[in-house]
């Protein structure tokens, strides 16, 4: 049962006005990016552009190097030991190694393959990367986080119990307070790593729903291992296998026809 | 409600120059607090080593103690006394805890096992001077007398408990296919375990003794009103018997130059026996666990 | 790990007669007489120590603990001075140590190289393992020396218009016996609050920095307080251990039976008289006071080290709500 005012489906969420103004420069840019973990290489030269406000998937067996490849895009892969990346990646235009990488990560947000909230309470998870930033007035945070959970469509089910302890909610519910989490820095870019994989498919609808409803405020990239998923959420698809991008292009295209005979492999379910 | 994007302002310049001051003040910090408490360790054993080894000669492990002012006595009597006393405590502690370890982890039940094993804890928990109590209060007592037996038994307590656990641990970690495959074959329990299990898990048994032994050997406040002290040879177990840490206390505690350094050296001697032991634990430890894997 | 026996035999599958012949029920009677040999060794334990410290009971009743002499002369005895003692450099010790000791955990966990964490864990267990009565012989000969001529001058210069800091540098003291026992403590600190915060899961300190927190705001907020249950553990088990700790404070607590508000004056704890004078206690009040003494820590000591055994098992249970 949809409780989010919003769009429904691709087609009604892109707006003619957006569609032209994809054709611009792209939010998100990744060129030649190399990626090694020590001496193995878990990325050969991936090259794609992420589209303000679209939805883009990246999908491909395990392995393949499509989450190390969403973990460089907001450089959490820096905190490993003997990562590294060559190649650039261009946020606005800007190379971000070369940003400040908190003011980056506060831009590209990320939710992660397990629900993980802190062990805090449910509005004190929200507001922890509002008051870190500081981003808004000590008054203003009660409707920052209100607003965030309104986004997620989370807070007809926890507005009586906003102190309570974050692991009190359910699986679904907890990876919605994530969503909710990463929305309240208002991200540029939101990347989300297999959200859903933990999930019941009640709660994997409730979110693939939410995340078509805030499309229009943000760029969306989402790895999945499921293609039923990609062909439902997302504008744009990518598939990776054993470390390259074998082909990218809207997600119709590569579902009904694929250009790569890995892709079609892939798809109709012959190997991964 | 609208959920249209939230209108946050941008993140002020100042917190951002203020967060990255505090974080490395803070990051440098804990560097600082791993530096002191690590050179903790590294001064005790630099001025022990310093002093000890210019104490130490022959005549300590030789010669018995010599009033102040004479030169040239040792700890001899100390350290028989000590190894007298550590031995009975081990032949007392080391099969009581052992046994118990077995039973909780083989054939106990939850009630009683977690009362053997709560009590244990217990016992492993209470101050070493309230262990000398108990002892005084069994032995010296009825005895009328200090001895090497009351100092026996006294740091038998407190290896009981610490055998136990490390037995107890060792064997649960057994896996369960080993333990199947001797009933298979028409095993009984105890001789699966005699056989098959305790085998699997001796580094780790083996590696609570040591450990055991080693913290007993240190132990002085058990040994001060059980075996006291002597500054001769004690004959038999129920004289009054010297032990090096009681020998370091007492003569730490004086006021003669000699005496100083006759603890310096049994304070070397003693500290090199507990680390040798607890290294060698470790080395065991590490080497059985791979063994066992294979 | 399992808590109860690993049962390899089903229920019933052989017949009493087939166990005994067996030789399992002798094998499982055999252990079992050792196992309650333990308890009742224990329970022994608390029967010596309440028939021992009857006479000085009956004597002074529940006033011992409130009371302030220590005169063997009278055969007045009271154990406020040494509860007092044990407790004001048991939890000085853990001032000292708990910021240190968790500040070295978070940086071994956290922030150094795998290597030199192992390394430096490896060396900071081995102190773990030093005799107390060693620390005692350094605490006599180096630290004592090292109050009496530097810390305490520069504390009573500094801030010796505080009631706290008054008084001579003796150099032994209660501020002295303090450090020893913070000395002492470290390793319990920093091993069990290490452990704690390794088993935090990556993904705690990634949801954090993923929402641009700094690497010390991403520890101090998400790792360290999803490790709280077993740091705080470790404190108490600390303060079990400091509290019971004889040796290395008898040495340099200056064995004074009197309250000071000074920490640089002298003052004595309840191991340290009972280690000083129960040899030399003449009659049964004098004796048995000192056993009550014994009793009172015993009670102490068992308290905490049940609160942090639970606390850090409290940690290590999956799934526990925090």
């Amino acid at each position: 049962m949809s409780t989010i005012p919003g769009p429904r489906t691709r087609e009604e969420a892109v707006a003619p006005e957006e569609r032209r103004a994809n054709a611009v420069a792209p939010k998100l840019r990744a060129l030649n990016v190399d990626f090694f973990y020590n001496k193995f290489q878990a990325l050969h030269k991936i090259s794609l552009d992420f589209p303000e406000h679209q939805i883009t998937a990246l999908i491909g067996p395990s392995g393949c190097g499509k989450s190390t490849f969403l973990r460089t895009l907001n450089r959490i892969n820096d905190t490993i030991r003997g990562a590294r990346m060559t190649g650039e990646v261009l946020l606005d235009g800007e190379n971000i190694t070369q940003a400040d990488v908190t003011d980056l990560r506060r831009r590209v947000g990320m939710v992660f393959q397990r629900p993980n909230p802190f062990p805090k309470s449910i509005f004190d998870n929200i507001a922890y990367g509002v008051r870190i930033n500081g981003l808004a007035r000590r008054s203003e945070i009660a409707d920052v986080v209100e607003r965030s959970l309104r986004r997620a469509a989370l807070w007809d089910e926890v507005k009586d119990k906003l102190q309570r302890s974050a692991y009190a909610l359910s699986g679904g519910q907890q990876q919605r307070l994530c969503i909710a989490r990463a929305l309240a820095v208002d991200p540029e870019v939101l990347l989300l790593d297999e959200p859903c994989s933990a999930l019941d498919p009640i709660a994997t609808g409730k979110i693939e729903e939410l995340l078509l409803s805030i499309r229009d405020q943000t760029t969306l990239i989402i790895v999945t291992h499921n293609m039923q998923q990609a062909a439902r959420v997302a504008d744009l698809t990518g598939f990776f296998l054993l470390g390259r991008l074998i082909e990218f292009n809207k997600t119709d295209v590569i579902f009904k026809t694929p250009a790569k005979k890995e892709t079609e492999d892939y798809i109709t379910g012959r190997f991964g | 409600m609208s959920t249209a994007a939230v209108a946050l302002r941008r993140p002020p310049v100042h917190l951002r120059h203020r967060r990255r001051v505090v974080n490395s003040v803070m990051l440098t910090l804990t560097l600082l607090c791993t530096i002191i408490t690590v050179s903790a360790l590294f001064l005790i054993l630099g001025y022990l080593v310093w002093n000890g080894s210019r104490s130490l000669d022959w005549n300590f492990f030789t010669k018995l103690p010599l009033s102040p002012g004479e030169t040239g006595g040792g700890m001899a009597n100390a350290i028989v006394g000590s190894a007298k006393m550590v031995m009975l405590a081990a032949v007392i502690g080391v099969p009581i805890g052992f046994m118990a370890g077995v039973y909780t982890s083989e054939f106990g039940g939850a009630t009683m096992g977690f009362l053997v094993r709560y009590t244990a804890d217990l016992l492993n928990g209470v101050p070493s001077i309230v262990i000398g109590i108990f002892a005084w209060t069994l032995v010296v007592v009825p005895m009328k007398t200090f001895s090497a037996v009351a100092g026996g038994v006294a740091l038998s307590l407190m290896v009981i408990p610490i055998t136990m656990r490390s037995t107890e641990q060792f064997l649960q970690q057994v896996p369960l296919s080993l333990r199947e495959g001797a009933l298979a074959l028409g095993a009984s329990k105890w001789r699966t375990i005699a056989t098959v299990v305790v085998p699997a898990a001796r580094a780790g048994i083996l590696t609570g003794i040591i450990l055991g032994v080693a913290r007993i050997t240190g132990e002085t406040a058990p040994l001060l009103f059980t075996a006291l002290n002597n500054q001769f040879w004690s004959n038999g177990w129920n004289q009054p018997t010297a032990s090096l840490p009681v020998m370091i206390y007492y003569r730490a505690l004086s006021p003669y130059e000699d005496f100083h350094r006759q603890a310096w050296a049994a304070g070397l001697v003693l500290l090199t026996l507990v680390l040798i032991a607890n290294i060698a634990a470790r080395m065991i430890l590490s080497r059985g666990a791979v063994a066992s894997r294979g | 790990m399992a808590t109860t026996a690993v049962n390899s035999a089903s229920p019933g599958a052989r017949s009493l007669l087939q166990r005994i012949r067996a030789g399992d029920e002798i094998a499982w009677l055999i252990t079992l007489i050792f196992a309650a040999a333990i308890i009742g060794v224990t329970v022994l334990l608390v029967m010596e120590l309440w028939i021992h410290s009857d006479p000085a009971r009956s004597k002074f009743g529940f006033e011992f603990l409130k009371r302030s002499v220590w005169d063997p002369v009278t055969d007045e005895f009271g154990a406020m001075p040494f509860i007092y003692g044990t407790v004001v450099t048991s939890m000085l010790a853990l001032l000292i140590a708990v910021p240190l000791g968790v500040g070295a955990a978070i940086f071994l966990s956290e922030l150094a190289p795998p290597r030199v964490s192992n390394v430096f864990t490896f060396l900071v267990e081995l102190l773990a393992a030093v005799p107390s009565v060693i620390f005692g012989l350094l605490a006599i000969f180096a630290l004592v020396p090292l109050m009496r001529s530097y810390v305490q001058p520069f504390l009573i210069h500094t801030l010796g218009w505080l009631p706290l800091f008054k008084g001579p540098a003796y150099g032994v003291g209660v501020l002295t016996a303090s450090v020893v026992l913070a000395i002492m403590i470290f390793p319990y600190i920093i091993s069990i609050s290490r452990e704690a915060l390794i088993q935090v899961p990556r993904e705690q300190r990634e949801a954090a920095l993923a929402l641009g927190a700094t690497r010390w705001e991403a520890t101090w907020d998400a790792v360290v307080p999803f490790a709280r249950l077993g740091i705080m553990g470790s404190v108490f088990l600390s303060l079990a251990r400091a509290l019971g700790e004889t040796m290395a404070v008898t040495m340099v607590i200056g064995n004074e039976p009197r309250i000071h508000a000074s920490l640089l004056a002298p003052g004595y704890s309840i191991a340290a008289v009972i280690a000083n004078e129960f040899r030399e206690a003449t009659g049964d009040t004098y004796l048995s006071a000192l056993v009550e003494l014994g009793l009172v820590l015993f009670v102490i000591t068992i308290i905490l080290n049940g609160m942090g055994r639970l606390l850090i098992v409290a940690t290590t249970k999956p799934g526990t709500a925090r």
